[in-house]
């Protein structure tokens, strides 16, 4: 178990540094000075811009300070906010993205396991179908067409909750519904395929043997076992949820990490979208990391054979 | 127990029966090909034949829509800017938003066709530049199709050959090859794909690069686990001993028998690629003006969602009609062609 | 000896897609208390369904026990009674023990707490003394060290052991009958043999009868008293097991006997029966087995035989046992066998 935890975060320690390296050569690739494109700085001027933050220096060297800041949690300098912190903007952002994200991971998860488990116990009846459609539309339907849906019909016309902006937990409802339908479709689909699965086994077919009524069969026996392997979605669903922040902080126009990468991006500011990139991926390696653990602490049968491959 | 009733039967009727053959060892069923079965099973699925004949009028009318309504998508009429939805048969029917009318935020309906004195219909309204947002919709589809059907044909033909090769040689070329998509794995798409196109600048070309290069490895793994279960099977070592060399045997022998997977696999990319392209033009990556694609439009619709609301509507409805089809249609043919389904 | 469970005029069908397949097609038998009736067939004959029936198993969804099935336990129809009233018997009074041992236990959930559940459910016992009467089955069925085992999971037995365990569970509140699916075919032959000791020596000590399905004739005649043969949804002969293997009358029968090795058809090739079983999507007119019956007469193809009695023990459902049928031959080992038959007989009945 060790041997393979170690195996692990070494594994991840690797992936951040290609990716950190990745990013630096790429932004570098991008023809032209960040200053060059949109201003009007006379040739003098650029210089003095580029000393400033460093551009004026061998690549090589700017590659090193980069890796050694990063090192130390400094991810450089803002373009946009004059004399910013990378590191100071990200950390004021990150709280309405975190609530955000939570929030619709745990709603979107276990209203999606309660559906698939609805859905493979009264299979073929109108509730079956009812999720099924609930799970294809949330699988379909792109997270900002829908954000704007709810956006324009809930709180423009019928002026039920908040249009936008990030004053209350109120204004968290329509965001973190719009962010929950992938992890809700998601989650119903393969909770009722694995529910599905479970209920023809024959260790259910024992139970129901024993005398189990059918909530027995179905709670103690049937969900635990069914609930092991929608561990492996939660990772991809999380940072499917870093996807559709982006987009629905955008839409509702919430001050978190996903609203300012957007900015970002749009005014080219290099350092913040190298060092949202970096938190992202961090994340990302980390959750799958955190679920592969989960896993085999839940599964009685890897639990002792030290991780599965 | 229950007995016997002694009843009396004509003598012939104990002699020995002359028996068919043939009838003892009957093949119930009749033997069909691959394609045929296949077929056979996504015809049953009432929600894939829909999805098919729905996804085939989008891509009829992504080719045929820009030339319908009269108007070149790219002309700019500023006295016709923001024009409501019109078209002329369906023009009196009230629930419809095809009346001409606009509601303001404050509840009034505002006319602007008899405000303006125009007599021209626009069928889907135009956009704040005064263009057909009927013929540019119809374009917009065209090029998130093609962007995602160039995308998804290159997925699948560096998967295809990249999971084939390290299936089949196996070894250190294998393992090899799996740490390589074991680090791209570990990547985030979406850092990936803003990154590419951050240095590609956007455009039709990187964002397909772009979403190429990370939805490859799916079908790589796909295909590898494939190839590894099939390559010791007797048809592909019989193959080997007749002297066929590696190349033959894999595209000879092995991948036809994949092609269930493939296209399954294929099917699911496709979708998913429609709503990257999207998503990109969203946060601002996408296509750029004055080109559309369904990204675009939304994007710009999104901008004057509470006074236009119909230049959402429509790109909005289209792509999830786009999504919703090419999902239950790749549904359905991973039943058909799934082979634990098979019976 | 008093019967412990009568089965009469039991059909079943399944709905499918295809159209509606009659599994089971009027089947009747009885079970006596203590004794072990084996049901033999081949797959897709029955046997399943019908003990599944039993225990109504089978899934509600696509499954159908037709009106005026009888499966009558202590004065009552099983095929009637409510999910409720049905659960108050399986695992109490009737239960089973599956095929596949490697699949048949819940592989999150510690075998202890798996024996220990009907015992909760049943016998409203505590936790504690549930626990105690889980250690003593265990010893019962011969897992050794079962004091460290019992907190277990699953994946941590073999297969022969994980069937000592199946067997705990279902012996765990003395059941009436003991229903035991293919219990050895998943099982190595050293081990089939293991666990078919351990349930004949169970049987003696807890006195339940037992209905034991298998496709194994060699097994059949280690552990069964008598012996019923399905085939097409039907039972086509049944009798002790001395009558069924030393004087079997249905062809069918003597299909399964001659394809069954022995020491001293060594050097004569196996028999096998041609063809396939039959489709009960749409099953034949006359008897389902003609087709593959060489001994087929005309009327085999035309009316469903009768249960012929041949002793009070021994029916069988083939026209060959009417009067006026012609005297036939049967497979040479099976009259190697039936030359056998009377001097057994005048010794004893029985196993």
């Amino acid at each position: 178990m060790w041997k393979y935890l170690l195996k692990r975060v070494i594994l991840m320690l690797i992936t951040l540094f290609l990716i950190a390296s990745l990013t630096f050569f790429l932004m570098k690739l991008i023809p032209g000075s960040p200053f060059s494109a949109a201003s009007k700085l006379s040739e003098s001027q650029l210089a003095i811009m580029n000393a400033k933050y460093g551009l004026d220096q061998p690549i090589p060297i700017q590659y090193a300070n980069y890796m050694i800041n990063i090192l130390k949690g400094d991810l450089g300098i803002s373009f946009q906010f004059n004399n910013t912190d990378v590191t100071q903007l990200i950390m004021n952002r990150v709280g309405p993205s975190a609530t955000l994200g939570l929030q619709a991971m745990i709603f979107g998860t276990i209203f999606g396991i309660f559906l698939g488990v609805i859905a493979a116990l009264r299979q073929n009846t109108w509730l079956d179908y009812g999720s099924t459609l609930v799970a294809v539309l949330g699988k379909s339907i792109p997270s900002f067409v829908f954000a704007a849906m709810l956006q324009y019909y809930i709180a423009v016309k019928l002026g039920l909750l908040p249009v936008a902006f990030w004053r209350g937990w109120e204004y968290s409802i329509l965001p973190t519904i719009a962010l929950s339908i992938f992890p809700i479709s998601i989650a119903a689909r393969f909770m009722r395929t694995e529910m599905v699965e479970v209920m023809g086994s024959d260790y259910i077919t024992l139970a129901r043997a024993k005398g189990a009524s059918s909530f027995e069969v179905a709670f103690k026996h049937a969900l635990r076992n069914a609930l092991i392997p929608v561990i492996t979605v939660l990772g991809p669903l999380a940072v499917s949820l870093m996807t559709g922040s982006l987009v629905v902080e955008r839409v509702f126009a919430i001050p978190g990490l996903g609203e300012q990468f957007v900015k970002s991006i749009q005014v080219s500011d290099y350092p913040v979208i190298m060092g949202t990139t970096l938190l992202f991926a961090a994340l990302f390696i980390f959750i799958i990391l955190v679920v592969d653990i989960l896993y085999s602490i839940i599964d009685p049968r890897i639990r002792l054979s030290g991780g599965k491959n | 127990m229950v007995n016997h009733p002694e009843k009396r039967f004509p003598k012939e009727m104990f002699e020995p029966a002359q028996i068919d053959q043939s009838l003892i060892e009957k093949i119930e069923k009749p033997s069909l090909s691959f394609w045929q079965d296949a077929w056979l099973r996504v015809r049953k699925n009432k929600a894939a034949i829909v999805s098919l004949v729905l996804l085939i009028l989008l891509i009829f009318m992504a080719l045929v829509g820009p030339f319908l309504s009269g108007y070149d998508g790219e002309v700019q009429r500023a006295e016709h800017s923001n024009l409501p939805p019109r078209i002329a048969a369906l023009e009196n029917i009230s629930w419809l938003p095809f009346d001409g009318t606009l509601t303001s935020r404050n509840g009034d309906t505002l006319t602007p066709y008899e405000d303006k004195r125009i007599e021209e219909y626009y069928w889907f309204g135009t956009d704040g530049l005064g263009r057909d947002l009927f013929t540019r919709l119809w374009e917009g589809v065209q090029i998130s199709l093609l962007i995602a059907f160039l995308a998804t044909a290159l997925d699948m033909i560096v998967g295809v050959s990249y999971g084939a090769i390290s299936g089949y040689f196996g070894g250190r070329v294998d393992s090899a090859m799996q740490r390589v998509i074991e680090i791209l794995n570990g990547i985030p798409n979406l850092v990936i794909v803003i990154l590419l196109i951050l240095v590609l600048e956007p455009g039709i070309l990187s964002i397909t690069l772009a979403l190429a290069i990370t939805g490859w490895t799916t079908m790589a793994r796909v295909v590898r686990g494939q190839v590894l279960k099939m390559k010791n099977q007797e048809f592909a070592l019989a193959s080997k001993t007749l002297g066929a060399t590696d190349l033959r045997i894999i595209f000879r022998h092995l991948l036809p028998n994949m092609v269930g997977v493939i296209i399954i696999n294929t099917m699911f990319t496709i979708p998913n690629a429609i709503f990257f392209e999207a998503f990109l033009s969203f946060i601002g990556l996408g296509l750029q003006p004055p080109d559309a694609s369904l990204g675009t439009l939304i994007e710009e619709g999104f901008k004057v969602m509470l006074l236009y609301p119909y230049q959402l509507l429509f790109p909005s409805i289209v792509i999830s009609l786009l999504m919703i089809t090419f999902n239950l249609l790749a549904d359905g043919l991973r039943d058909a062609f799934d082979p634990k389904m098979r019976d | 000896m008093k019967n412990i469970l009568e089965v009469q005029d039991l059909t079943i069908s399944f709905h499918t897609f295809a159209g509606e397949v009659q599994a089971i097609r009027g089947v009747n038998f009885e079970l006596k208390k203590g004794e072990t009736l084996a049901i033999v067939g081949e797959s897709g004959s029955g046997k399943s369904v019908t003990t599944k029936s039993i225990m109504r198993l089978l899934p509600k969804s696509n499954s159908e026990i037709k009106a005026g099935s009888q499966i009558l336990f202590e004065g009552k129809n099983l095929a009637e009674l409510s999910d409720k009233e049905m659960e108050k018997i399986r695992g109490k009074e009737i239960s089973m023990i599956f095929q596949d041992p490697m699949t048949s236990l819940n592989p999150t959930m510690k075998i202890g707490k798996q024996i220990a559940e009907p015992l909760i459910k049943h016998q409203k016992v505590s936790k504690q003394q549930a626990k105690e009467r889980a250690l003593e089955l265990l010893k019962l069925v011969g897992l050794p060290q079962p004091e460290k085992r019992i907190n277990q999971y699953p994946h941590q037995f073999s297969g022969g052991q994980r069937q000592r365990i199946v067997i705990a569970v279902a012996l765990a509140c003395n059941p009436k009958i003991l229903i035991a699916d293919e219990p050895t075919t998943a099982l190595d032959v050293t081990i089939q043999a293991q666990i078919l000791d351990l349930m004949k020596n169970l049987q003696k000590k807890i006195d339940t009868s037992i209905i034991f399905i298998t496709h194994d004739l060699g097994v059949v005649a280690n552990v069964a008293d008598r012996v019923a043969v399905m085939y097409g949804g039907k039972i086509i002969e049944v009798g002790t097991v001395d009558e069924i293997f030393y004087n079997p009358q249905h062809p069918y029968t003597w299909g399964l006997i001659s394809s069954m090795p022995s020491l001293d058809t060594m050097d004569e090739n196996l028999y096998a029966i041609p063809g396939t079983p039959p489709d009960l999507l749409n099953p034949p007119k006359g008897d389902a087995f003609a087709v593959r019956n060489e001994y087929a007469m005309n009327i085999d193809l035309l009316e469903e035989p009768p249960m012929f009695k041949v002793s009070d023990t021994h029916y069988a459902a083939t026209w060959l046992l009417h009067p006026d049928a012609p005297k036939v031959d049967p497979p040479v080992a099976v009259k190697r066998r039936q030359n056998k038959f009377p001097e057994m007989n005048s010794v004893k009945g029985g196993k």
